[in-house]
């Protein structure tokens, strides 16, 4: 798609302008927003309590669950636990539910103009 | 990273450095590390051609191969001395480092990585000045990168030399200064023949002899102690004497006073946000040929990553158990020792010497990836995009980037010189505050922020440099902070009698970062600049569905 006609015309539409308009890219923007955004939220928080956990709440993060393991090391392997967890969440997600989708689309642009 | 700062020169240079290991080993395992890489650049060297070759190592590398290399350039021997030194010393609060470094990941993952991919070429400010006014915003993108580029760059040089010096045995300045004149050439080198290429590849040997030979060590380490870590930490609480319980306890480094704590939020903001805005960090994504293969390249550095983080806890609290707190402070480089002086505990000068050179070929490739961003950035952006407004043959701006390699390298070489003692933590933190200010914002606006224009763009990635610049200038990491026991000053100006620090704060990240987002919301308000809609059609189309993004080269 390289012969995108840009013009000073604020009438007419470009290409790319029609495909983010139709209903199909629509859709896969919903569903890429829907999935990053909550995550990124979740993931960040989860990060925040953490953090002000380690900063401010020392005798709980000090108390032995069993031997020298700490509630502290728990949380702080929860992280890495967490981050690994999102990781294939996402890597699955996106292989499946999301590339198939924008494969195709991608296909069709590019086919528009070969 | 946490506590480079401990390795100065005098530290240095008090200390017998030959007490520990035999540097003929040290010498001849570098000397075949620098010929095997050496020989790879110059062999990939043989199909650099194009600019796509030069910058973009040809878009050809693979998820895994990038997701590799992306460990090597990440994890700098600041990540694994640093944290298995303030493991050893600070016991919990070292272990934060590593999980600040470890989730940042995940913003590169979801919001980032892919969407860049797809819609740049060969640099950060490709994506920020898609649909914005090209010239300005290039010029501030290219501005923040290089001094990010340029903060990581002086610490790396620092650290070779104190590094270096003390496994070698040379404890003069003037020798030291050779060291950091012999990484800069070599650095050069592989640059200036392999490009990103050949950066790639050091990066990938890098990566792999590194988590290799701490994988190695962390199973000697668990060995020692039963495979059970309760036991391990027992150990390292021994060792430390009275008190030493507080070794798995948070608070030991950041708990003492009000003040930082909040230096801990600090550094805890900016290290999880400025991942994602590390310039050499985005340039590896456009190494492979699809927003799918940025991606993999993302789950497989997570991985890595991960897992070194995690051999980093064993390997420090091992420190700690097997070598000791006060063997390590006393040792020359101080903390920054305590995965060497482990390596020697466990396997004598064999296993030390292998560890050094990984260690300093982990600063030899972090180093060149850092240098071949900062020439990118320069030849594309400053001097193709800015100064001859995209009137330029790529080869012709590719001589550019060789010339800017060679400049950078030598202006590394000069400034390492002069960094030696410095503050090397207080660089990569302000490294990672100037990332998470002047570039994230931008770029998490750019790329899902319809209304977002050049104004917001240009204030909030000024507004973020400049904030964190005089934030960090008027504070006590540069002059009035005396350490209450010896009176000697712990900031960057020695001259205790020199304080004009009136900002508390040690890390600009709590200040800074929202400030730029928050400028990037005003700029865009305040300007009466028209959007553009159809460039914003074509970057929100492009950077989900990969259509018209950059081709890998065919050869």
């Amino acid at each position: 798609m390289t012969n995108i006609s840009t013009t000073d015309d604020p009438v007419a539409e470009t290409d790319y302008q029609r495909v983010q308009r139709s209903p199909e890219f629509q859709d896969l923007r919903r569903r890429f927003r829907n999935f990053v955004f909550p995550v990124t939220a979740l993931f960040l928080v989860w990060y925040l309590v953490y953090v002000l956990l380690a900063d401010y709440a020392h005798d709980f993060m000090s108390i032995r669950v069993s031997g020298n393991i700490t509630v502290g090391l728990l949380f702080g392997l929860g992280q890495f636990v967490s981050t690994f967890a999102i990781t294939m969440i996402y890597a699955r997600w996106a292989n499946k539910k999301f590339d198939p989708v924008a494969e195709d689309m991608r296909r069709q642009i590019e086919g528009e103009d070969h | 990273m946490g506590s480079w700062g401990t390795l100065s020169p005098t530290t240095v240079l008090a200390a017998e450095a030959s007490d520990v290991g035999n540097p003929w080993i040290n010498i001849g395992i570098f000397a075949a590390f620098v010929a095997v890489t050496m020989v790879i650049v110059v062999r990939a060297s043989k199909q650099n051609k194009s600019a796509a070759d030069f910058y973009a190592g040809g878009r050809n590398f693979t998820g895994p191969q990038n997701g590799t290399a992306i460990a090597g350039d990440y994890l700098s021997a600041a990540s694994f001395l640093g944290i298995c030194g303030a493991i050893a010393i600070n016991g919990y609060d070292g272990f934060l480092y590593s999980i600040g470094f470890l989730v940042a990941w995940l913003v590169a993952l979801l919001l980032v990585a892919e969407l860049l991919r797809n819609t740049g070429k060969f640099t950060m400010a490709d994506v920020l000045s898609f649909r914005l006014r090209q010239r300005p915003v290039r010029m501030a993108a290219a501005l923040a990168t290089l001094m990010v580029v340029f903060f990581y760059l002086l610490a790396q040089m620092a650290g070779a030399g104190g590094l270096v010096a003390l496994l070698l045995g040379i404890e003069s300045t003037a020798g030291q200064s050779v060291v950091i004149a012999i990484v800069g050439i070599l650095m050069i080198a592989y640059v200036m023949i392999g490009g990103m290429k050949g950066t790639t590849w050091v990066q990938i040997i890098k990566a792999v002899l590194l988590i290799a030979g701490a994988g190695i060590m962390t199973f000697w380490v668990l060995a020692r102690f039963g495979f059970n870590l309760s036991d391990l930490f027992q150990g390292a609480i021994d060792k430390a004497g009275p008190g030493g319980e507080a070794l798995i306890e948070p608070g030991k480094q950041y708990g003492s006073t009000p003040m930082s704590q909040l230096n801990f939020l600090s550094l805890a903001l900016a290290l999880v946000l400025g991942t994602a805005g590390l310039p050499h960090v985005l340039t590896r994504f456009y190494t492979v040929p699809t927003g799918k293969e940025a991606r993999r390249s993302v789950v497989w550095a997570i991985w890595l990553i991960g897992i070194f983080y995690l051999f980093t806890l064993v390997l420090g609290y091992g420190a700690g158990a097997l070598v000791g707190p006060e063997a390590i402070s006393s040792a020359p480089g101080g903390v920054n020792s305590a995965a060497l002086l482990l390596a020697y505990e466990l396997g004598g000068e064999i296993l030390l010497g292998i560890i050094s050179a990984v260690a300093f070929a982990t600063i030899l490739a972090v180093v060149a990836g850092l240098t071949i961003t900062a020439a990118t950035s320069f030849a594309h952006d400053i001097y193709a995009n800015v100064i001859k407004k995209g009137e330029v043959k790529p080869d012709g701006e590719v001589k550019v980037a060789r010339m800017t390699v060679l400049v950078i390298g030598v202006l590394a070489i000069v400034g390492g010189i002069f960094a030696q003692g410095q503050n090397i933590a207080f660089l990569v933190a302000l490294a990672f505050a100037v990332a998470a200010s002047a570039n994230l914002p931008t770029i998490i606006y750019s790329l899902f922020w319809k209304r977002f224009n050049t104004s917001g763009a240009l204030w909030s990635m000024y507004g973020g440099l400049i904030s964190c610049l005089v934030i960090i200038t008027f504070s006590p990491v540069v002059s009035g902070k005396v350490d209450p026991v010896t009176g000697a000053s712990l900031s960057m100006i020695k001259d205790t009698s020199v304080d004009f620090a009136f900002i508390p704060l040690e890390n600009p990240g709590l200040i800074s970062i929202p400030l730029a987002f928050l400028l990037g919301v005003l700029g865009t308000f305040l300007s009466k600049e028209s959007s553009h809609p159809e460039k914003f059609a074509e970057m929100e189309v492009r950077s989900l569905t990969g259509a018209g993004s950059e081709k890998a080269v065919v050869h």
